[in-house]
């Protein structure tokens, strides 16, 4: 069986976007940016340019599991901020960096919990839950610090975002972990089955004996826990507490799933697609600063792209329901 | 009189089914006219072509003496064919008149008109002659009233011909009286009214004439006062029983499956029991409660009371994982909808509810799936270039073989099929057959509910009629006719 009838049988349309269209154009890009800046394609940037995803992939891999079962959660710059000021709050009242981190970690997978109880039995759609959640959980990153940042972790904790094994970043190596765990939970097990049925459709996965609150509640704990974990990284890599950390992450973050090939309304989508994608925004984000474009052009790249990315899944989709 | 709409030689086809087949009627200008036939019978598919929701493969439609070329909602509607589905088309939060008006607003110089628009809906409800308040917002009225605005609506904009679809059905007696008296000032008025129900007492109550359809085709039309009911319910099953349904080995053995007192918003006190090596026929019309019995039954609904009993021990089924883990299967009526998983490959879809069985350790263990895949890929012949095609480029019989191996992959002993055969073709109507006339030999309890008499008859040791939400009566195999099925499923609310 060739490759070729694989993906013909087996991928959507928009999967198959993903599959070819996306990695011409990070090619085009890389190319583009190379010719406009000479910094751009040297060892020391591209390191760099997969250190910065890093945290946006973490982040990203959850989206990926929120995004499949037809949710989203825009909490997740928020749940990042609450992490990083918990986590060095606690190092800077002298806790070890490991309890520190095991705590903020918690802290993570008890928030998306709790976004599961608003959508599971409260009813609320993700949107506007995870709407709510983002700005009360901003605040309580403020509160915690009253706004200050904090400083002063012991050297230990530098590792998990400076550190270096050969020439990649401890962040980097953290991401592909993630990446690699994530992709076999998704494709070997029941759960990741799971993930997908409900997502293109919630009632017969329902009748097929599948809890599918249970599997909601665990998606946003994943992503609870993602979303702390890229905190934790983030903390360690800039040693600084900032409350305002993550702030527009999750722009960057679901840009970067729905470039990947994942549709909106769930069901359909792989994480190889979005690890592109996020590199693909990564690409975006450092060739734009190398050439001096100004923060607010940026911004609107970047939102552009996202309505892009929206308008062709929506495209391949009303396509493929009408061929 | 004079004819106001014509239908010649309509035709439409989908892919493998013909849903009409070349049917001419003519409908007179200020008639009742009524629809009739069995679920399934193309009633639905007439209302769209005449609304202009869907196009004829075939035929011509005439209106008002000239053809209609361009069928679309809108222009039939603006020509005057108005039609009240039993889903309202109504905005709840906006008022009456603003219903009334919806979409085609009286204005003076851009600003609404609302003290006209008011006057006539005012004066459209008083010649219909009930009490509506033009202020009220529509989701405040009963539902009988809001029928009533959508009469007002389609009066209001001049319609010469209204079409009904099931009227009555949600309608309490009271309500309905005031329906009749408005159809009839309808009528009065020279308004055609296409009255389609399954009540046959409405019909003989109101109509003036009667098209009788089935399987697609027009079986006739006739005045109402030439024909009883028995002839009518002759009409509209008068089909012959077909002789290719296999014949079973094994009698009824022990009961597996009994179920008391089930109450719900739409079901008052069903019982029922089936045994191992019997299939159980549930018949009734649409929105007879059938499909409501078979969600409360697999835990997928909530109901105020129901008791369970399997293989004579009592259960308490709250989800239907909890119904899978005793043992009881459901293949689900809307198979789109509830059925299949479109976006996943036809293994994935096969092994989606007993994954548990092949998890080693942490992982799926593919191989091991996909050999029992291909098992039951074999033992129901499902019709599959290879497994990992999704499952939505199969046929609607292999489809559903897929969603019965699903389930069978369950080792349930009790097994409901909600009109398994809706929607696939002959070939395949009797490999599901068999297939579950098999699996009654080997001992399962299954249970079939369905539209078509012809296959409950065949398939059925015994029968239970349902109709509004109560059980009308069981009947067994030497007194299944269709004439007495659809006696008792018309039956209406005499409990």
């Amino acid at each position: 069986m060739s490759t070729v009838s694989l993906v013909n049988e087996r991928r959507s349309i928009r999967e198959q976007i993903a599959i070819y269209a996306l990695p011409i154009a990070l090619v085009a890009l890389i190319v583009f940016f190379s010719l406009s800046s000479s910094a751009f394609l040297t060892v020391r940037n591209i390191v760099n340019i997969f250190r910065q995803v890093s945290i946006v992939g973490i982040c990203a891999m959850g989206m990926t599991f929120v995004i499949l079962t037809g949710g989203i959660d825009l909490s997740v710059g928020s749940v990042l901020g609450v992490s990083v000021v918990t986590c060095a709050s606690l190092m800077v009242a002298g806790l070890s960096p490991i309890l520190a981190i095991l705590i903020s970690l918690v802290a993570g997978v008890v928030i998306g919990f709790l976004v599961g109880v608003f959508v599971n039995e409260v009813g609320i759609p993700p949107l506007i839950t995870t709407l709510g959640f983002m700005t009360a959980l901003r605040g309580v990153a403020f509160r915690i610090t009253n706004g200050l940042p904090v400083y002063d972790f012991p050297d230990s904790f530098a590792v998990i975002g400076q550190g270096y094994v050969g020439v990649i970043p401890v962040p980097v190596i953290i991401m592909m972990v993630v990446v690699v765990v994530c992709v076999v939970v998704l494709n070997r097990t029941k759960f990741g089955r799971h993930v997908y049925g409900l997502g293109g459709n919630e009632e017969a996965t329902r009748l097929s004996g599948v809890d599918v609150k249970r599997t909601k509640y665990t998606i946003y704990m994943l992503e609870g826990l993602l979303a702390a974990l890229a905190g934790v990284v983030l903390l360690s890599r800039v040693n600084s507490g900032q409350p305002a950390a993550g702030q527009g992450y999750e722009m960057d973050i679901i840009t970067g799933v729905v470039l990947g090939g994942v549709s909106i309304s769930g069901g359909s989508g792989r994480i190889g697609g979005v690890v592109v994608g996020v590199l693909l925004m990564g690409v975006l984000t450092n060739g734009m600063i190398l050439m001096n474009v100004d923060e607010y052009s940026q911004w609107m790249v970047k939102g552009l792209v996202l309505v892009a990315a929206v308008s062709l899944d929506t495209i391949a989709s009303r396509r493929g329901a009408t061929a | 009189m004079s004819t106001i709409l014509e239908l010649r030689n309509i035709t439409k086809n989908y892919p493998g089914v013909i849903a009409l087949s070349n049917v001419s009627v003519e409908f007179a200008a200020g008639e009742v006219h009524a629809i009739c036939g069995e679920n399934g019978a193309g009633k639905s598919t007439l209302i769209k072509i005449i609304t202009g929701a869907i196009r004829p493969s075939a035929g011509q439609i005439r209106y008002d003496g000239s053809a209609v070329s361009h069928n679309d909602p809108v222009a039939s509607k603006d020509a005057g064919i108005a039609c009240i589905y039993q889903e309202f088309n109504l905005i709840p939060y906006l008022t009456v008149t603003e219903n009334v008006f919806f979409g085609r607003e009286l204005t003076r110089r851009g600003i609404l008109d609302r003290t006209e628009m008011r006057r006539q809906t005012q004066t459209v409800i008083e010649q219909l002659g009930v009490a509506i308040d033009p202020d009220a917002r529509v989701r405040d009225l009963t539902v009988g009233f809001q029928q009533i605005v959508e009469i007002a609506k389609a009066v209001t904009h001049r319609a010469k011909v209204l079409l009904m679809d099931e009227p009555s059905a949600p309608l309490t007696n009271a309500e309905l009286h005031h329906l009749f008296r408005i159809v009839r000032e309808l009528k009065a008025q020279g308004v055609t009214v296409l009255y389609i129900s399954h009540r046959l007492e409405e019909v003989f109550e109101l109509a003036d004439r009667v098209t009788v359809l089935r399987d697609g085709c027009h079986v006739g039309t006739r005045a109402i006062d030439e024909m009883d009911r028995q002839e009518l319910i002759a009409m509209m099953v008068g089909r012959e029983l077909g002789s290719d349904y296999p014949s079973r080995k094994n009698p009824p053995g022990d009961v597996a499956l009994r179920v008391t007192n089930l109450e719900s918003e739409k079901l008052h006190g069903i019982s029922l029991e089936v045994r191992r090596n019997e299939i159980l026929g549930i018949a009734g019309l649409v929105g007879a409660g059938r499909t409501e019995t078979a969600r409360a039954i697999f835990g997928a609904d909530s109901v105020r009371s129901i008791s369970v009993e399997l293989h004579g021990k009592p259960v308490t089924i709250s989800s239907p994982r909890e119904a899978i883990d005793h043992g009881i299967g459901l293949i689900p009526e809307d198979r789109k909808q509830h059925g299949i998983l479109a976006l996943l490959s036809v293994r994935e879809n096969i092994s989606f509810s007993s994954l548990g069985q092949f998890v080693r350790g942490l992982f799926i263990d593919r191989q091991h799936e996909k050999d029992k895949a291909m098992a039951m890929r074999e033992q129901l012949r499902i019709k599959t270039p290879n497994l990992r095609v999704l499952v939505s480029t199969l046929s609607g019989g292999n489809q559903q073989k897929v969603v019965l191996s699903r389930t069978l992959l369950n080792e349930s002993d009790v097994l409901i099929f909600d009109e398994p055969t809706r929607g696939i073709d002959v070939g395949a109507k009797q490999e599901i057959y068999s297939l579950m006339n098999d699996l009654a030999d080997s001992g399962k309890a299954v249970i079939m509910i369905s539209s078509e008499m012809p296959e409950l008859i065949g398939m059925s040791d015994r029968i239970m009629v349902l109709s509004e939400g109560y059980c009308t009566g069981e009947l067994t195999r030497d007194e299944f006719t269709q004439e007495s099925i659809l006696e008792l499923a018309s039956a209406g609310d005499q409990s």
